[in-house]
């Protein structure tokens, strides 16, 4: 079976993956005749920081006197800025991550967006995890059909972890086997009460076997508890990096984690609570690096962060800012060339609902990933040929 | 389970000719109560059985409540004035007894709609109540008062089968709604735009039926809807609302946020909307396009008259057909609430098992955002699966000692949304929520009915399950009652309506 003929079973296949899944937890073999060219070693952590976060507050153009104008009440004040060039600079709270960016291993995406943007939460952080175009709607993660064009190896304790949320993403629909999970102990302590069958039945009942499968599967693989040195910072996305932690630390490894933290939605009253939260995701991936640095997988791991939308160059009236388009995002591992991509925003050319246009489409970010990072020609997965960029080192 | 079986094509054909005369037996009996309330009993079931199905359709409408039952806690009837202590006027202390009185306020709020939910007898007012409550999402997260919160659902609960025009300009103007989606602070000059964009997006229209450009000029009109923080009611406040003129979806007036309502409620876009919503809830995961069509021109046409569609849908061919049985997934309120009734269990305190749901992925007031609880399979991953199993297992097997998770779970942070806090309080919750209830298997099944032992089995697993158990073995002479009900209960067909 060629690629392209496997691409167009890729449905009959993730069908066939429902039923198979008992069978695989006793004979990987049975999925092992579909050759994998991915390398799946490295692993993806994706950072979904949810509700849309401001990047104009997160890379300050501070030398720009229209950002001041447009922000009388909510700017970042330059002497605030921890300045990465002579015309951009991180929010105060992003500080924790000057080592990595003086290191090279931190990439500033800046103006990731898309064409034709849609300014809903629910259908935008669609168009990303779908990696559709905006007018097409797609059922399937980018990451499902990725894993569907080169399947991630059944004696993985699964395809991808989903820690603290419990909406699947990039992960959602077809075969992929996905565990979703707060807490690595309470997912082991419950798992026993999962129970494999080979019944098939409605849409909704073959769901639910599925997930039980899969629940048996990671189980069987996911054991033992890591004493790690690195401190993990307290809150929700501290204990989401240190579950992350705690499964890469397992041998049979997965392909993918997802780690969200939510709460950027900051119609008003923004700069106390994104510094809050910036705070926890500077502190969190300083723990995540020290986390992966003790396991020997920083070398093998690329973080890359997303979000629905980033916000309006314009302040509303209540101290906070309206939904908008294109976003500021970092990628960082052992293997990243940190550096400035992409261009920040003109804000003196924006469109007529007060938004800059974008300079990398996420695909682009996405792309990078598939061919880049795991081998895999991302043509099929994202529907079409989009460039990588270069902030991945081989 | 012989009566499933006999479904064949032409014994169907002849039941559906006989369905509007014929009383409509156990199994569609069953079907519609599982469908429209918390599961039944046995004794519910049999009630209805004897009924047609529009009989029996039209009974469960003409005696839907409009209110509770039981009384709402003290505390909705306070009359303070709606202040958030600040840092400019209140002291640490005060804002930490303001933010602690919140979160136990919002907890008894959340006791009293799950106990409303276990003891009515009115099982569709709460599910319709429900509905509304994840299609005008507001959650206590942002709006704080948990009185506002209160208020809305007594909103939603007297609007729940009335006429959804009515229900549209009530929860739109519902002082939570105003804070939730910040209608309250939108003024002229620079209007906020989130309820102009939710109440298209999600409550009428749905995407792709209206431009940005109509959501700009709505949110114009909506500006002055405001809220008198001294009364907690709704206000218009003249001096901020933009008197000028607006087009929206081709319209054009000097419109008022009413006005932009009726418009929005001229559109047949949102008949259907509401339709394929409530079809999606009541009949199966995948709408007709013509039935929902048919069915919401004669909802719009009847005035939005709620009862209207859901008699029209709950009487359609597709909610009764075989191969629409089971194929909704229960959300985590059904699922705690309906086993808690089907097994005649009644807890002395409602609240352990809000939490347990909460656990399960449904905070009763605090949905994930606005869209509300996505619902349908994605209820169901590896970690919300998980947790229904554990709640199903603990409560078959209560006369067993607690699992030592339970003995060692560490005391739970207030306020905190750590998901690890999160799991300690759901294994507190439910181990508290399990010691305070009994239920004996053995005297469950006696009751069911049947002449022999295995037959009573066979009843009670006809009863709790919608469809032939796919790992669950059939009842057999040595298989004892607690053993028998762990089995079914934890068999994945459990997890289906």
């Amino acid at each position: 079976m060629n690629r392209r003929s496997f691409l167009h079973s890729a449905s009959a296949l993730a069908a066939a993956r429902t039923f198979a899944t008992p069978l695989a937890v006793f004979g990987p073999a049975a999925v092992a005749a579909v050759p994998t060219h991915a390398d799946y070693r490295k692993l993806l952590i994706l950072v979904e920081l949810k509700g849309g976060n401001d990047g104009l507050n997160t890379l300050v153009p501070y030398a720009d006197p229209t950002y001041y104008s447009l922000r009388p009440k909510i700017a970042v004040a330059r002497d605030q800025v921890v300045q990465l060039s002579d015309s951009a600079g991180l929010h105060p709270a992003l500080a924790p991550l000057l080592p990595l960016w003086n290191d090279k291993r931190l990439a500033v995406l800046q103006g990731v967006g898309y064409p034709d943007p849609n300014l809903s939460h629910f259908r935008s952080i669609e168009i990303w995890d779908t990696a559709s175009k905006s007018e097409v709607y797609l059922q399937d993660g980018w990451l499902t059909r990725a894993f569907a064009v080169e399947p991630v190896p059944a004696s993985y304790a699964a395809d991808g972890v989903i820690i603290g949320s419990s909406e699947l993403g990039p992960l959602a629909g077809g075969g992929t086997r996905a565990i979703a999970l707060a807490d690595t102990e309470q997912f082991l302590r419950r798992a026993r009460l999962a129970q494999t069958s080979n019944g098939g039945g409605n849409k909704a009942l073959a769901h639910i076997l599925k997930v039980e499968g899969d629940i048996v599967q990671a189980a069987g693989h996911l054991s033992g508890r890591t004493v790690f040195a690195t401190q993990f910072p307290q809150g929700a996305f501290g204990n989401a990096i240190r579950t992350a932690c705690q499964i890469v630390a397992n041998p049979s490894g997965v392909a993918a984690i997802r780690v969200t933290l939510s709460g950027f939605d900051t119609h008003a009253n923004q700069p106390a609570t994104q510094a809050r939260l910036l705070g926890e995701v500077a502190s969190g991936l300083v723990a995540l690096q020290a986390g992966l640095v003790e396991l020997g997988k920083w070398d093998d791991t690329l973080v890359l962060t997303y979000a629905e939308f980033g916000r309006r160059p314009k302040e509303n009236q209540n101290n906070g800012t309206d939904h908008g388009t294109a976003n500021v995002h970092f990628a960082t591992g052992g293997r990243v060339a940190g550096g400035f991509y992409g261009a920040a925003p003109d804000l003196r050319n924006l469109s007529s609902d007060g938004n800059p246009a974008y300079a990398i489409d996420f695909r682009n970010t996405y792309a990078t990933v598939l061919d880049k990072w795991w081998g895999i020609d991302s043509r099929d997965a994202l529907g079409g040929r989009f460039a990588t960029l270069p902030f991945v080192v081989a | 389970m012989l009566p499933r079986l006999l479904a064949l094509p032409l014994l169907f054909a002849a039941a559906v000719a006989a369905a509007s005369t014929q009383p409509m037996g156990y199994e569609d009996a069953r079907h519609l109560l599982a469908r429209t309330g918390f599961g039944p009993t046995d004794a519910e079931v049999r009630a209805y059985a004897a009924l047609t199905r529009e009989q029996g359709v039209n009974l469960l409408l003409r005696d839907a409540r409009t209110d509770a039952m039981t009384p709402p806690p003290a505390f909705v009837a306070e009359t303070g004035p709606l202040r958030y202590p600040r840092p400019e006027n209140a002291t640490v202390e005060e804002r930490r007894a303001f933010q602690q009185q919140q979160v136990r306020q919002g907890l008894e709020l959340r006791a009293w709609w799950m106990n409303e939910m276990l003891v009515t007898r009115s099982p569709l007012t709460e599910r319709m109540t429900l509905f509304w409550h994840n299609h005008f999402v507001s959650s206590q997260q942002k709006v704080r008062f948990a009185r506002l919160m209160y208020a809305q659902n007594a909103t939603l609960r007297a609007n729940a089968l009335g006429d959804f025009a009515t229900l549209l300009h009530a929860a739109s103007k519902d002082p939570a709604m105003l804070i939730y989606l910040d209608t309250a602070q939108s003024r002229k000059g620079q209007p906020n735009e989130n309820f102009a964009r939710e109440v298209m997006e999600l409550f009428t229209l749905g995407e792709g039926h209206y431009s940005e450009k109509d959501i700009k000029e709505a949110a114009r009109a909506f500006t002055g809807w405001s809220l008198d923080r001294d009364t907690g009611r709704y206000l218009f406040r003249p001096a901020v609302h933009d008197n000028g003129v607006k087009t929206v979806l081709a319209r054009s007036g000097a419109f008022d946020g009413d006005d932009v309502l009726d418009i929005i409620l001229a559109r047949p876009e949102t008949a259907q909307f509401i339709t394929t919503k409530l079809w999606r809830e009541f009949v199966s995961p995948e709408p007709d396009a013509r039935e929902v069509a048919r069915i919401a021109q004669i909802f719009r046409g009847q005035n939005y008259d709620i009862k209207v569609a859901l008699r029209s849908l709950l009487l359609s061919d597709a909610f009764w057909a075989q191969s629409n049985r089971g194929t909704l997934v229960k959300s985590p309120v059904e699922l705690v609430v309906g086993t808690l009734r089907q097994l005649d269990v009644a807890p002395g305190s409602a609240m352990p098992f809000a939490v347990v749901a909460a656990g399960m992925g449904q905070n009763l007031f605090s949905p994930p955002n606005v869209k509300g609880w996505p619902g349908g399979e994605q209820w169901i991953n590896s970690n919300t699966l998980l947790a229904r199993k554990q709640f199903l297992d603990r409560l078959a097997r209560m006369d067993d000692a607690p699992p030592a998770m339970m003995a060692v779970a560490m005391p739970a942070q207030a306020g905190s949304d750590d998901d690890k806090v999160r799991a300690q309080r759901f294994a507190q919750a439910m181990d508290r929520g399990i010691r305070s209830v009994q239920f004996d298997a053995a005297q469950w099944v006696a009751r069911q009915p049947g002449a022999t032992p295995d037959a009573r089995m066979q009843a009670a697993q006809t009863l709790l399950l919608p469809l032939e158990p796919v790992v669950a073995e059939a009842p057999h002479a040595d298989f004892d009652a607690l053993a028998f009900v762990r089995a079914t209960l934890l068999d994945p067909t459990y997890q289906l309506k």
